[in-house]
């Protein structure tokens, strides 16, 4: 069994106005010098297998095919 | 020629009975209603994906329906050339199936905007609006969190370089921060059209105005 995170965030030039939200919210609240603040998202996920080499590539099959919308987002994965 | 319609439900689609009012009204017939489990597709002229929170909009918008066994029916019919309409969460599920280009992101302001804007028809040459003159603005409802339209600069160039984009938010209406105020588009087959606004809430005097009917007739065969 294999415990993969896999992490996903907006690419570069995509506005995120959720980011910009939560930049002005640390602002707010007195963090000052926070800049570029990108909103993404993470998964964890167990493998029935022992087998990296194909947790990899069935990882990578799973962000293309449905984690990640590669117009929009970049991905990556860390198996544990 | 009697035109036949299809609607496909997903858990969470709650536009889907006005748009089945729309279609039976203009058409003069009831839609085929069609579950996300079906593989096959009946045999019609236009499929129609409504709008409504598919999923709770979990993971992105549309983007679990779109990954449905019906999506894959309604791609192959998509290829063989028959009409397909997504309306708000209907055109997040286009872009998340690939059928369409580019990507529906968080409103700029991050609130759920409904209320009506102001849409200028930029390519009336096209299955879908034929019935509307070129250049024509109307008026239509929108309701949505996630209408932010983004495609990458290649993208977007191509889109309107060759009349892909159809629908546009005019008279300072952009509600949600779209790039080029793009508010509709079409493939680059011109059979697939998505659209954040709601034209099936616009048809009727009983709704205050009937701009979005022309869009129903030109895809129904039924122009005035």
């Amino acid at each position: 069994m294999l415990k993969a995170r896999v992490t996903v965030t907006l690419k570069n030039g995509v506005l995120d106005p959720q980011g910009k939200a939560i930049e002005g919210a640390l602002g707010g609240l007195g963090f000052e010098g926070v800049d570029h603040v990108r909103q993404g998202k993470v998964f964890d996920l167990q493998l029935e297998t022992n087998d990296r080499t194909a947790a990899e590539t069935q990882l990578k099959a799973m962000c293309e095919k449905l984690l990640a919308n590669t117009v929009i987002e970049d991905y990556s994965i860390e198996i544990a | 020629m009697t035109m036949k319609a299809a609607i496909i439900q997903l858990p969470g689609l709650n536009r889907d009975r006005d748009m089945i009012t729309a279609l039976t009204k203009i058409s003069g017939h009831a839609p085929h209603l069609v579950w996300q489990t079906e593989t096959a597709l009946p045999d019609v002229d236009l499929i129609v994906i409504p709008g409504g929170f598919s999923y709770g909009d979990y993971l992105r918008c549309g983007a679990i329906g779109a990954r449905m066994p019906v999506m894959r029916a309604v791609a192959e019919k998509a290829a063989q050339g028959v009409m397909v309409m997504g309306v708000c969460n209907g055109f997040q599920i286009l872009l998340e199936a690939g059928l369409l280009p580019g990507a529906l992101m968080r409103n700029a302001s991050l609130k759920f905007v409904c209320r009506e804007v102001k849409l200028s028809v930029e390519n009336a040459n096209t299955a879908f609006t034929r019935s509307y003159q070129p250049g024509q603005i109307i008026r239509c409802p929108v309701a949505h969190h996630d209408g932010n339209y983004f495609a990458d600069d290649a993208t977007l160039e191509r889109i309107e370089g060759e009349g892909q984009v159809v629908f546009r938010y005019t008279e300072d209406t952009n509600p949600n921060g779209s790039m080029n105020d793009i508010a509709g588009i079409v493939s680059e087959s011109g059979n697939v059209l998505g659209l954040m606004p709601h034209p099936e809430n616009l048809i009727e005097a009983a709704h205050g105005g009937d701009d979005g009917r022309a869009l129903f007739e030109s895809v129904l065969g039924k122009a005035a």
